[in-house]
């Protein structure tokens, strides 16, 4: 967006967004009033956090109350404290990260720089992967599991993460390093660069807001995912099983689940917030043309 | 950051242009060695996947010839096609199949036509741009599982929740959401959840519009209209078409929704297919069965997806740096 914007000659700038008419006054009306529908759950999640139970469950819903912290305390040292799930999330979610990434780029590499012949039937051998009904592989990995007292292991939460975002990491990817300049890399396959140095030193430079922007689109699906995590780790659970394993208590609970949703959401919230750009780049698929 | 001219001369090309008059690589490699060498960084990726995700589908395939409850010892026996024909003729099957469909095809065409829309709004500029851009994308970035248990308490609740609140002066009254209005309810929070995944997508296309043809337009005095229909929608569509394939295919595997906010009901009105497979093999312990439905949902799957990804097959660019 920054980019577009500065690559603009500023009389063509304001000649295009400078000057609104009623029309512009009313479209811009229109998205901020959309926004703010669109985003008024999000608000009454945060909101519901700082009150007490009582509070929550009031007709008509309060948005005056007095805030109190008492539900974050319960969520960081309750009796069912958050930190054991969380660390598990973020162990899960950085090492399925990393694995994608070391697998996808030189796969990627083989896709586009210096393809094999059948690049566009692998690519879609891929994505059809993606499409199979978890479910339906999740039952012989769960009988094995259970059979070899794997279940609750967050190594198999690594791998299954790992492939199912590894068809959408190598497409990403793969749309960065066809726009690498063919010159570039010739030039050092001539230096004699081997793969590894033609990939350190040359692609990833290059490349590199691309893969963060992978990366953190990884990193988003891993720390959301709940199925595998529900199906195969019930007693040592991620924080999306956590966060539906809480509430199974009876009595009132939405300030408490409210406190512990926004915890669950902060780092992929902050994340994306100030990633924007890349999540952009991200689903740009390179240069799709 | 983007690729400027300045982060190339970060580069060893100096170097590398330097060398030429070097000793010339080895051209005497024979085709065959050419291409395992192509092959070789591919290769730990697709023996990844073949192994996580094409080895489980063989046990499955294995497990829907059997007769097998987890619960019974003993029980694991050979059954032919048994498990098959118990799956077909399961109404709840069927039901499930057709409901993956409607919740599927629904939540992508509406999460598409508004999320183009929050990408045209916030593609032009305005006062507080980007303040409006992170609102309209923080519903992807929420925990999914915690948006479904928020939406089932504090929106959908017949007597606290905030929609019976909000659309009381239109004389609705204490309505139940999610016991009549569940397959509805359940597209809602679906559309709400991916609808800024479109945004984004489309964004991207909105950024590699011309300019100049833009500008050409409205100094030929083009309407609004006739600008998105000749210039900006040409452009878009392949995004657009990206969109519904990437869509649909996180949104046929829907769990958490189901799971978390009607568990399937009320009745089975809610039970798409990957919530009946699960049912089958974590509530009824019935893994034959589970498997042979598995199954039956993989072929008619692979048979969608030939059809999908033909229409992706014109959005591929061969590499610049292809040899």
């Amino acid at each position: 967006m920054a980019a577009t914007t500065v690559a603009l000659p500023p009389a063509r700038a304001s000649r295009r967004w400078g000057h609104q008419n009623a029309w512009g006054y009313f479209w811009s009306f229109i998205a901020w009033v959309l926004a703010i529908f669109l985003f008024f759950p999000v608000f009454w999640m945060v909101l519901t956090s700082f009150k007490t139970e009582g509070a929550a469950y009031t007709y008509p819903p309060r948005f005056i109350f007095h805030p109190t912290l008492s539900e974050y305390n319960s969520v960081f040292s309750g009796v069912q404290s958050f930190t054991k799930p969380f660390e598990h999330s973020i162990f899960v979610t950085l090492f399925s990260t990393a694995l994608v990434l070391v697998l996808a780029i030189p796969a990627a590499y083989s896709l586009s720089i210096n393809p094999i012949k059948k690049w566009r039937n692998v690519l879609f051998f891929f994505l059809t992967t993606k499409m199979l009904p978890y479910v339906a592989a999740v039952i012989p990995i769960f009988i094995v599991a259970k059979d070899l007292h794997l279940l609750n292991n967050e190594w198999s939460l690594v791998i299954l993460y790992t492939s199912m975002n590894l068809p959408l990491a190598i497409w990403m990817i793969r749309s960065f390093l066809v726009e690498v300049p063919k010159g570039l890399l010739e030039a050092a396959r001539i230096d004699g660069a081997g793969l590894w140095v033609e990939i350190t030193r040359v692609i990833m430079p290059i490349t590199l807001p691309g893969i963060a922007a992978t990366a953190l689109i990884c990193s988003i699906f891993a720390w959301n995912e709940f199925f595998f995590a529900q199906s195969l780790t019930t007693t040592n659970p991620t924080m999306s099983v956590f966060l539906v394993s809480s509430i199974q208590s009876e009595g009132l609970y939405w300030a408490h689940l409210a406190a512990a949703s926004t915890v669950a959401s902060l780092p992929v919230i902050l994340a994306g917030w100030i990633a924007q750009k890349q999540l952009v780049r991200g689903l740009s698929f390179g240069a799709l043309k | 950051m983007t690729t400027t001219p300045s982060s190339l001369q970060q580069l060893p090309v100096d170097r590398a242009l330097g060398s030429v008059n070097g000793q010339a690589p080895p051209r005497a490699v024979t085709a065959r060695a050419d291409a395992w060498k192509r092959r070789l960084p591919l290769m730990p990726a697709l023996i990844y996947v073949i192994i996580v995700t094409q080895a489980p589908f063989a046990v499955t395939l294995w497990y829907s010839f059997r007769r097998w409850n987890l619960l019974i010892p003993g029980s694991n026996k050979f059954a032919g096609l048994q498990e098959y024909r118990a799956a077909f003729d399961d109404p709840a099957f069927r039901q499930a199949a057709v409901r993956t469909v409607e919740m599927t095809a629904s939540a992508v065409i509406l999460a598409m036509l508004l999320g183009t829309g929050m990408a045209l709004l916030v593609n032009r500029k305005f006062f507080g741009r980007g303040v409006v851009r992170t609102l309209l994308i923080t519903p992807f970035l929420i925990m999914p599982v915690a948006t479904d248990l928020l939406f089932k308490t504090t929106i959908y609740d017949p007597v606290f929740g905030f929609l019976d609140y909000v659309l009381k002066p239109l004389g609705v009254g204490q309505v139940n959401w999610l016991g009549t209005h569940a397959v509805g309810s359940i597209v809602v929070v679906l559309v709400w959840e991916w609808a800024p995944f479109m945004m984004l997508i489309v964004l991207a296309g909105l950024q590699g519009e011309d300019l100049e043809a833009l500008e050409a337009a409205h100094v030929d005095g083009a309407t609004t209209v006739k600008t998105f229909v000749y210039i900006t929608f040409p452009n878009i569509r392949r995004y657009m078409e990206l969109g519904v394939l990437l869509g649909s295919i996180f949104i046929v595997q829907t769990f958490g929704e189901v799971f978390t906010m009607t568990a399937g009901g009320p009745g089975t009105s809610t039970t798409n297919l990957p919530y009946y497979l699960y049912e089958q093999v974590f509530n009824n312990f019935t893994v034959g069965v589970g498997a042979a439905a598995g199954i039956i949902v993989l072929i008619l799957t692979e048979i969608v997806a030939s059809f999908a990804l033909r229409l992706l097959s014109g959005l591929l660019v061969a590499s610049a740096g292809a040899g």
